[in-house]
């Protein structure tokens, strides 16, 4: 119970890590699925139906209901920890964001068990995902399961940018953030102005599909071009969203691992930004071959290829701040700098698609599939892990081991990069992506197999995670402060886990790397910029799970053109936000001496 | 400072920016309003790529009553104003006038919205409905937008009227009146934008 209520960041963020961890296992098993079916040519393990569902299923689950809420996890650990304060600036809306992605992925794979499931592809391209070739309710499910879990993205997104904004502690300026925290500032502003624009595309499909509306029907003036606009507008953004972060975990590993202050802040800082601009100027290199012209395409294949300049200043970064380090290979760091080739690979093969001309050939093909898996799962999934390995004692207080942490990066390395490397040539060769199979004699059969045998490798990956966290949950909450010794943030000045007002007293933060740098002038902890008092805390509610159990029905409502569902969900919504504006939340205050007994989260 | 600590003593002049919670609502909700600028905007784009699809259904020029769009927005616009009154005289203690000019406020934004449900039925009648044409559906998803949007502001100021004559003016309500001050000079703004793109260029074609 105290879970359902809870508006501690912390919580939160464990919440995150759970329901994004149990999607991440449903889209992982919806991946060796469809490597199953593609293991030898006609094969017949799932049919063409069932093969459209399984991919439109993979990627969006994977995209909006994994990565995202992982990352999430990540930075409600973490964030207020780095930037010294006691919570985020809404933990309400914390906790409403929680619950809102929550019962929106819940309602998307509710389609499973209706029969009706999503399978125009993740991007749902129209005229297919409109009403006239998608009649059924798959795609219902894509659009109002995806604008409810959206609600939850853009207020966390909200939330952050002014958590960082206004509650960092004293001394705490700008250039003085850590690493992480400050893709996860530039993430925010990326969800702020990036998610609506995916909110209005799939509003105007609900109208189209639910009330007879035009936006993407041809015959009444639609315009199916419209759609790819507005998806990609969000949708490539929604690229560096999920990117960004786990630039920021890198940095902060690879420099507490190399045991060297991260070569060149100002310019990741600069370079974060600047990837982060440029991406909402790229978004049609997604559209090369839809027609828009020679002049379109030049620009947009221009500004796309400069990314890669910001890019590799972060790559050499991460390589100066390794070298001349006395480099400790955890887990975590292995994680780190197995990443660095992989993602690099992945944005090699980026430049190469940034080429119009080029990428008429690549378009629609393996090559394409084995892009953006060299940089979602060698970029983000790698960066995931290692922030999982590396942060894991701060949240759960307790240490991972080390050798089945090892075991995890080896088999998941490898068996990634022996699904995804010939992906790149089956792409060259020309097999088409989204097809549910292939004919023998074409050159396509012994890659398709590594390819298969590799993504079963991945998933021994994850299994022995997995045995990881079980075999840690038993062991005793027995983790230092600063477990791994060379902690540099303000999260490693404070107990592990840290108790729920998280800091007693709000540090005082001298200079970049504000920890290392009181434990290098022989200090035991923080510089205290307050006297010990009383600590104030928001109260914990049951509204935000309410309030998304509202439009969990509602939605079901409009789908099926049941009134009262609608009526019954949006009153429930409503009145709850009826309530939390007239009842006013005073929270409570947590006293010096119950701090002394030490409240644990 | 905790908000209820402050809100039984000593109110300070600008009472919404007195608490740590006042500052972060009303930071958060200026990027709320960032992203609704993106939410317009991509309904925006997407009316003026479909505007000219006009189909069987009435044209533009044929269709929009401008002296009716026109009062419209002269009402909105002076809500707007009565809605900074309301502001300055919070900002003056003053929560008898507050409380007039909020209410001001919801009426006339009830007349705005009186004006465009009967603009919006005059439309249907003449055979402009929301399945005719994509110039139909998007032209009623962008004004309906705005439209729900007044309606929420609408439901909400009267919310806080409400509220203000129960707990009267503290550290704690004045945020709320804030925020709702600016929500509805965001909507204000955005209706001169549709007043603009979609009557106007609407009339001259």
């Amino acid at each position: 119970m105290d879970w359902l209520t809870t508006v501690d960041h912390k919580k939160i963020g464990i919440l995150y890590l759970l329901a994004g961890g149990l999607f991440f296992i449903v889209g992982g098993l919806e991946a060796i699925l469809i490597r199953i079916q593609l293991i030898k040519p006609q094969n017949n393990f799932v049919g063409a139906d069932t093969f459209n569902e399984l991919i439109t299923m993979h990627g969006t689950t994977m995209i909006f209901l994994a990565a995202m809420p992982l990352l999430f996890a990540l930075m409600n650990a973490v964030v207020p920890l780095q930037i010294g304060a006691r919570d985020v600036a809404f933990p309400f809306l914390n906790s409403l964001g929680f619950w809102t992605f929550f019962f929106g992925g819940v309602m998307l794979n509710v389609s499973w068990f209706t029969g009706h499931v999503p399978d125009a592809g993740w991007t749902s391209y129209v005229p297919l995902a409109g009403p006239t070739y998608s009649s059924n309710h798959g795609i219902d499910y894509y659009v109002i399961g995806l604008q409810i879990a959206g609600i939850g993205t853009l207020l966390g997104g909200i939330n952050f940018m002014a958590t960082i904004i206004n509650m960092r502690a004293p001394g705490m300026t700008f250039m003085r953030m850590p690493m992480f925290t400050w893709t996860i500032f530039v993430t925010s502003v990326l969800i702020v102005f990036a998610f609506p624009a995916l909110t209005v595309g799939l509003v105007a499909l609900m109208f189209d599909r639910l009330f007879a509306a035009n936006f993407f029907e041809p015959g009444n003036g639609g315009n199916t071009v419209l759609w790819e606009h507005i998806f990609w507008v969000f949708g490539h953004p929604e690229v560096y969203i999920l990117i960004l972060p786990a630039f920021g975990v890198i940095s902060e590993v690879v420099s507490t691992f190399a045991r060297k202050r991260l070569f060149g802040y100002s310019s990741m800082v600069f370079a974060t930004f600047l990837i982060a601009f440029l991406g909402f100027m790229v978004w049609a290199h997604h559209m090369f071959t839809t027609g828009l012209g020679p002049t379109a395409n030049a620009l947009f294949s221009i500004a796309t290829m400069l990314i890669a300049v910001p890019t590799g200043v972060k790559i050499f970064n991460w390589l100066f701040t390794l070298w001349g380090g006395s480099i400790r290979f955890t887990a975590a760091s292995l994680f780190a700098i197995g990443f660095i080739p992989t993602f690099v690979m992945g944005g090699v093969t980026g430049v190469m698609l940034a080429s119009a001309p080029a990428d008429f050939q690549y378009h629609d093909t393996y090559f394409v599939v084995a892009h953006f898996h060299y940089v979602i799962v060698g970029g983000l999934i790698m960066g995931i892990f290692a922030g999982l390995h590396y942060w894991w004692p701060k949240m759960f207080g307790r240490m991972l081991n080390e050798t089945l942490g090892k075991l995890t990066f080896w088999t998941f390395i490898i068996g990634f990069h022996m699904t995804f490397f010939v992906q790149h040539f089956l792409g060259l060769l020309g097999m088409p992506r989204r097809v549910w199979t292939y004919l023998p004699g074409q050159g396509f059969d012994t890659l398709n197999l590594i390819s298969t045998i590799g993504a079963f490798l991945m998933g021994v990956g994850t299994i022995c995670f997995l045995i990881n966290v079980v075999a840690t949950s038993v062991k005793p909450r027995n983790a230092a402060d600063d477990p791994w010794e060379d902690g540099r943030s303000l999260e490693w000045s404070i107990p592990s886990p840290p108790p729920e007002y998280n800091f007693k007293q709000t540090p005082l933060v001298r200079g970049y790397d504000a920890w290392w740098k009181e434990k290098m002038e022989g200090n035991r902890e923080m510089t205290p910029a307050e006297p010990v008092g009383p600590i104030h805390m928001p109260s914990p509610s049951i509204l935000p799970l309410v309030m998304s159990i509202g439009l969990f029905i509602a939605g079901f409502g409009f789908m099926y053109h049941r009134m009262y569902l609608i009526v019954i969900g949006l009153v429930i919504t409503f009145g709850c936000m009826f309530l939390r504006s007239v009842i006013d939340d005073h929270g409570f205050h947590i006293e010096p001496e119950e701090q002394e007994r030490g409240v644990h989260a | 400072m905790s908000a209820h600590e402050q809100a039984e003593g000593y109110l300070p002049h600008e009472p919404e920016k007195a608490t740590l919670e006042g500052r972060n609502k009303i930071l958060g909700f200026w990027i709320f309003l960032g992203a609704e600028t993106v939410l317009f905007g991509t309904l925006f784009s997407a009316f003026i790529a479909l505007r000219h699809n006009v189909m069987d259904g009435p044209t533009p020029a044929h269709l929009f009553e401008l002296p009716m769009v026109f009062a419209a927005t002269m009402i909105l616009l002076t809500s707007s104003l009565t809605s900074v009154f309301a502001v300055q005289a919070m900002h003056r203690h003053k929560v008898g006038q507050m409380i007039g000019w909020l209410i001001v406020t919801v009426v006339l934004g009830l007349g705005f919205l009186g004006l465009e449900i009967t603009e919006f039925n005059n439309y249907a009648n003449e055979g402009h409905r929301f399945s005719t044409s994509a110039f139909s559906s998007s032209f009623y998803t962008l004004v309906g937008f705005h439209g729900g949007h007044v309606a929420f502001g609408v439901l909400w100021i009267s919310l806080l009227i409400a509220q203000i004559f129960k707990k009267g003016l503290t550290t704690v309500t004045a945020p709320k009146i804030y925020v709702s001050a600016i929500y509805w000079h965001f909507i204000d703004v955005v209706w001169v934008f549709i007043f603009t793109v979609v009557y106007l260029m609407g009339k001259v074609g």
